[in-house]
């Protein structure tokens, strides 16, 4: 087998530096991946300014190995993942895509990514290993390379909890009994909101507390999204909304901007993105807000979720595979692009080292007040708690949506909302055929 | 000479085909294989082996009536389309009644700037219903419309519009405001064209002009009154722009609130081509059976009045 061990080799060599595209297109025996010319890749992606990262790329080490990649702007989220499928049935996937943790295994299932351990060198070392893991879907394959991650943490109006005399809540406990004392000093202000409009909020919390809502044994998936963990959050909630010591309303829209910028919501539970937001959303109160761990469920516990995040993979679909590899393994780890992609994008890497290097020495503006910001950021990030996404999150979500904005609605029956997640994602793994055990 | 004469018959026989096949073309390619192709996709599904993941686990089956017997019992399907029936019994009812009000009034002959009402009436029908559902959208919600403002001003109760009852009105007043216009004008442009002749021997006969407005004018121009229905009632059963966009604004609005909005989840958030393909059939053929069903009536109606 020489064939093999040629490029076995071949890859080794690419492991170690990492661009030597040119070198391990000769030695692959794989015709379809052999690339003499100039080859160019399409990237959909919904990361703002990522045309401005990608000319980095191919005014640098994309113009030496002969690689370049055009950026296709697209819509974030679900409607996404639906836009890679349709045009992976018609074998016309871009060569690149971006795609949030929860929905690779959606997307692997569908055959539409390809398996880039081979192709993406010596990168594991750079990220957290909780992050990683989501990336090979706890296989030997690799699916894609991690771009920025969302570790939750607690978001509150510094200036408001003084005048109200609250404390920062550390525990969960600690977090209703805040909610109750902002009551009764300021009927017409609440703590914060339960929206069900992001799916993504309650995910991070339900991992927190230590839910794994898709596991796999042998050949069969195991659905636990009404486990114990996941139902004591609903509870905990659905108890603050029926308590009325909590807003149910949901956030993103005008009222909720309104109620962030005026102070009738003082605390915000949210990830490492909120200056992004708040700037936007509440930008009379800059300067205003610090930033705390999130809540834990028992005090000897430090533990956080992540709400959203994404990655970079490779489409089955992609004629240059280890091109396209080279290129996504360059964008998460190589400092220039990641200081870039912080700049442009807004985005917290994945990347351990740029964590705390370029971008990411000062504050966010909007954080002038609290200097240590990413430093604490950083050292919350380590503290994510695993996640066990499943092939059909979009199901369990959608359902989310509907269930839960019902339940806080008539300000009721959060647990009923939950078994209804529940059914409606076992339902349709059964409908399509996934092996399913209860 | 015979060899030239069989080929001219040829070729008269020959000629209504020819000039059918453009349209017959156009309508294979844009109408009939699309249909088709959705029908074909509501009768298939996914089937996937064991875990899923990796290579060829995932492929499609047939699935016979499952996609339709399961949209059937979708209960949610069937609250949409409840739903859709409330909003539609308000919505038809009175844009069509302001539409005809509108449009008996700017015919009259004593009203002043008709052609800038007209205008001024017909506007909102130009501005895109996604721009119409923001703007409204913005006005509804109490902590940012002025409308709220001023009723807490003047110490009046602030309904809720984007909850229970209220929401219905608050959509239906959407499609109101942007469809009222277009209606008028299309009875407006009919009672136009009723004959100078018709309104003088009611005049010479003595008649009001509101005797002129319900005994002559509405009766002519129950054609025009028959489209604007018949429209109304296909552009009720698609309502989807206005909800959706009202989605974010409030918990009352679920992602399957109109049947549309369900196809549109399950085609591209849940990602079941197959289910939404049976489900977007059946809208069609609700559609269909509703909008034909009345414009038979309507004639059947038409040709009794005639014969009697």
């Amino acid at each position: 087998m020489p064939h093999t061990k040629r490029r076995r080799l071949v890859t080794t060599a690419v492991a170690v530096s990492v661009g030597a595209t040119a070198l391990a297109a000769c030695g692959s025996g794989d015709g379809s991946q052999a690339e003499s010319g100039p080859v160019s890749l399409t990237y959909w992606t919904w990361t703002p300014g990522m045309d401005k990262v990608v000319d980095l790329w191919n005014k640098g080490p994309g113009k030496k190995d002969r690689i370049t990649v055009t950026v296709k702007k697209q819509a974030s989220g679900d409607t996404l993942v639906t836009k890679i499928l349709t045009a992976h049935k018609a074998n016309k996937a871009p060569d690149l895509v971006q795609a949030e943790y929860q929905t690779l295994p959606t997307l692997v299932s569908n055959d539409a990514l390809a398996d880039i351990s081979e192709e993406v060198g010596d990168v594991e070392g750079k990220f957290a290993e909780g992050v990683w893991q989501q990336t090979t879907l706890g296989t030997d394959a690799l699916y894609a390379v991690p771009q920025d991650i969302g570790p939750m943490m607690f978001y509150y109006r510094a200036d408001l909890f003084e005048k109200y005399g609250l404390k920062v809540p550390t525990t969960w406990e600690q977090f209703a009994e805040t909610a109750r004392t902002l009551k009764k000093k300021a009927p017409d202000k609440a703590l914060t909101t339960f929206s069900a409009n992001d799916s993504g909020l309650f995910a991070g919390l339900a991992q927190q507390a230590g839910a794994r809502w898709w596991t796999t044994s042998g050949d069969k998936w195991k659905v636990s999204v009404n486990d114990a963990a996941t139902r004591k959050v609903a509870e905990f909630w659905g108890g603050l909304v029926e308590e009325g010591v909590i807003d149910n309303q949901p956030m993103y829209q005008p009222a909720w901007n309104k109620a962030l910028n005026t102070g009738e919501e003082i605390a915000w539970v949210s990830a490492v993105w909120a200056p992004g937001t708040l700037t936007t959303a509440a930008p009379d109160t800059k300067g205003k807000w610090a930033m705390a761990p999130l809540p834990q469920w028992s005090p000897d516990e430090d533990v956080t979720g992540s709400w959203g995040g994404s990655s970079t993979a490779v489409t089955t679909d992609s004629a240059h595979k280890e091109a396209a590899a080279t290129f996504a393994a360059w964008l998460n780890t190589d400092h220039d692009a990641l200081n870039a992609l912080a700049k442009e994008g807004g985005i917290y890497p994945a990347s351990t080292s740029a964590q705390l290097s370029g971008a990411f020495s000062n504050p966010p503006a909007f954080f002038s007040n609290q200097p240590d910001f990413y430093t604490r950021a950083a050292g919350i990030a380590k503290t994510t708690a695993p996640s066990a996404w499943g092939p059909n999150v979009n199901v369990a979500y959608a359902t989310f949506n509907d269930a839960f904005g019902a339940a806080a609605k008539s300000r009721s029956d959060f647990g009923a909302a939950l078994d209804r997640m529940q059914d409606a994602t076992v339902a349709d793994m059964k409908k399509q055929g996934f092996g399913v055990s209860r | 000479m015979t060899s030239t004469r069989s080929r001219k018959a040829y070729g008269v026989k020959g000629a209504p085909y020819a000039f059918l096949l453009p349209a017959t073309l156009l309508f294979a390619l844009f109408l009939a294989l699309p249909i088709g192709y959705a029908v074909w996709l509501s009768f298939r599904k996914a089937h996937v082996s064991g875990l899923g993941l990796g290579s060829g686990a995932r492929s499609e089956v047939w699935a016979g009536f499952e996609n339709y017997t399961e949209a059937f019992h979708d209960s949610e399907l069937l609250h949409g389309a409840l739903r859709v029936l409330g909003y539609g019994c308000v919505v038809v009812p009175v844009m069509l009644g302001l539409a005809l009000l509108f449009a008996l009034m700017l015919d009259s002959d004593k009203v002043r700037l008709a052609p800038f009402t007209r205008l001024a009436i017909f506007l909102p029908y130009a501005i895109p219903g996604v721009v119409a559902a923001l703007m409204w959208g913005f006005l509804y919600l109490p902590d940012v419309s002025p409308f709220y403002f001023v009723l807490d001003r003047l110490g009046l109760p602030q309904p809720d519009l984007l909850d229970g009852g209220p929401l219905y009105l608050a959509l239906s007043n959407i499609a109101v405001w942007g469809g009222t216009g277009f209606n008028m004008i299309v009875i407006y442009t009919s009672l136009r064209a009723i004959p100078a002749e018709v309104y003088e021997a009611a005049r010479l006969d003595g008649a009001t002009p509101l005797q002129t407005a319900l005994r002559i004018k509405i009766p002519m121009v129950a054609p025009s009154l028959v489209l604007t229905f018949f429209f109304s009632i296909i552009a009720t059963l698609q309502v989807f722009n206005e909800p959706t966009t009202l989605k974010p604004l409030t918990n009352s609005v679920n992602t399957s609130w109109s049947p549309l909005m369900k196809v549109y989840q399950d085609a591209f958030r849940r990602g079941d081509i197959y289910a939404a393909a049976a489900e977007a059939t059946l809208i069609a053929l609700a559609t269909l059976v509703l909008s034909f069903g009345f414009l038979r009536a309507a004639n059947r109606r038409d040709k009794q009045e005639a014969a009697g």
